[in-house]
């Protein structure tokens, strides 16, 4: 029976050096294993999701500059044919202006070069009046009177050969 | 129900076990003879407790360390000497003396003024108290190098994976975290966790070191029934200190038939005796198992001893059987070590948490 009944002094160890044991790992033994191991599990968790969530962010960034590169190819297309555009719109304006102004110019040359045919017409005429006054002057000189009748006369006979000439 | 088969099971082992243990006691007495050896009294010498450590024996020549002696005499009080004193019990000292046989065969006894052979109170380093005290210690060391090492290590969150023992021990002690101690209390089993790892580690040890034969090791120390019944005691305490409320009801006021709890209250009787006895089975259990392990390892050793006499063919051939089965023993036996220590860590860990339930929401 003696290994069935408990002996006082061993139960008085036991209890002494497992309190002992019990004590002190349960202090500064496991609890910092345990706490430790489970903060490095909780990081590397953490870990993999910042790797995860950064792997997302990088392809989210790389889509994103694409999209503003393809953008941009776009603006630079659109740009340069509305260049072009211009272009041919401004040289199209400076043609016709070019057009009006060349018309404008030929308008008034045109004017004044009929304002100076009437005007040598006129002077022709009475260039024409005067010479012819003198002529007939010179020649019925004697019996002709240099009055005034007459001269209205010779007007009127020139007057008429004008609008005959000019029919 | 439950409960009443274990309650059931529990008293029919330990009778068997009792009814056992003195049978042997009975058989043995007339069975000594002069020269003979005798392997009943040498195998219960080895599992049983003594005040020195025998290491072995040249020829004649006793080689053993003595342990020192604490005991407080009824008139004399406290003394303490060395174990060698005794002179491998053959002499007493200062009225001291290690009793022969009686009801205190081995252990250290004195007169008292009748003439009758009484105890004196009996503290001595033993050599289960040197081997426990060893081992504590070893597990201390062990366990406070671990943690140290993660202490520095993991300084300013560097949080570095530990590489050779210290990883090896992270395995260990976290597989009996998140594998028993975690699913076996739910969730806080956080404020439970020390105790437990504490209990693994100090049973696992302590079997380990009682298998390897060699002079520091090799005590009979989780196969004691002080020992286990100190760490069975704390497991009752664990859980009966902080059972909840809902683990009181069900003791006292079981979800049973009326009749069974209100007149005559069976279940709850029933439920209250099941309070010792998952303690007792936890007890009996890892100290049946080391025991019985010290036992077989022995006993075939001694199969060498025992078949000298038939020849030396028949010792030669018994040797290397002896050889080959204890070997085969062994290693069963460190199976079974690791297998005791997990057992009484994953039903503590058990009790603990039918201790914690909450009422299912009514």
């Amino acid at each position: 029976m003696s290994l069935l009944l408990p002996d006082t002094g061993l139960l008085f160890w036991m209890l002494l050096s497992f309190g002992i044991v019990f004590f002190i790992l349960a202090k500064f033994g496991f609890p910092v294993i345990t706490k430790m191991v489970d903060e490095r599990n909780d990081y590397i968790e953490k870990s993999l999701q910042h790797a995860k969530e950064a792997d997302e962010k990088l392809a989210a960034v790389k889509t994103e500059s694409e999209a503003i590169l393809a953008e941009a190819r776009n603006a630079q297309q659109r740009m340069l044919e509305e260049v072009a555009d211009l272009r041919k719109k401004l040289i199209e304006e400076a043609k016709q202006k070019a057009g009006i102004e060349a018309d404008k110019v030929m308008e008034t040359m045109r004017a004044s070069i009929r304002r100076e045919k009437e005007d040598a017409v006129h002077e022709i005429r009475s260039q024409v009046v005067s010479l012819s006054v003198e002529i007939a002057e010179k020649i019925i000189r004697k019996n002709l009177e240099p009055d005034a009748e007459q001269k209205e006369l010779i007007d009127r006979l020139l007057n008429e050969v004008n609008t005959t000439g000019k029919n | 129900m439950k409960s009443f088969f274990k309650i059931g099971i529990s008293v029919f082992t330990f009778l068997l076990a009792a009814t056992n243990v003195q049978c042997v006691f009975a058989e043995n007495r007339p069975a000594e003879k002069e020269g003979e050896l005798n392997i009943r009294e040498f195998i219960m010498e080895h599992l049983s407790d003594s005040y020195e450590w025998h290491v072995t024996n040249f020829g004649e020549h006793v080689v053993s360390v003595p342990l020192p002696v604490i005991v407080k005499g009824k008139d004399s009080g406290w003394q303490i000497f060395l174990s060698s004193a005794f002179y491998h019990g053959e002499t007493s000292y200062r009225g001291f003396y290690i009793a022969k046989d009686g009801e205190y065969k081995g252990k250290i006894v004195e007169k008292d003024a009748g003439g009758k052979e009484v105890r004196p109170f009996d503290i001595s380093i033993t050599k289960t108290v040197f081997a426990l005290i060893l081992s504590s210690v070893l597990l201390i060391c062990i366990i406070l190098f671990v943690a140290r090492w993660y202490k520095n290590s993991n300084q300013e969150n560097a949080y570095k994976t530990p590489k050779g023992f210290v990883a090896f021990m992270e395995l260990f002690i976290m597989n009996i975290n998140d594998d028993v101690i975690k699913p076996c209390i739910g969730k806080d089993y956080k404020k439970y966790a020390p105790y437990l790892l504490t209990v693994f580690f100090f049973v696992f040890l302590n079997n380990i070191m009682g298998l390897i034969p060699v002079f520091p090791f090799g005590a009979n120390v989780t196969g004691n029934i002080a020992v286990t019944s100190v760490l069975a005691l704390c497991t009752f305490l664990a859980v009966n200190l902080f059972g909840s409320k809902e683990y009181w009801r069900e003791i006292f006021w079981p979800d049973v038939p009326v009749w069974l709890k209100a007149p005559v209250p069976i279940m709850p009787v029933l439920e209250f005796v099941g309070i010792f006895t998952k303690p007792f089975a936890l007890m009996i259990r890892l100290f049946a198992n080391i025991l019985a392990g010290h036992s077989i390892t022995l006993g075939l050793t001694c199969l060498i001893f025992v078949t000298v006499k038939l020849g030396a063919v028949a010792n030669t051939s018994m040797t290397i059987t002896s050889v080959i089965l204890s070997v085969f023993i062994l290693l069963v036996e460190v199976l079974v070590i690791y297998i005791q220590a997990y057992v009484f860590t994953l039903l503590s860990a058990v009790f603990i948490g039918l201790s914690r339930v909450e009422s299912p929401g009514r």
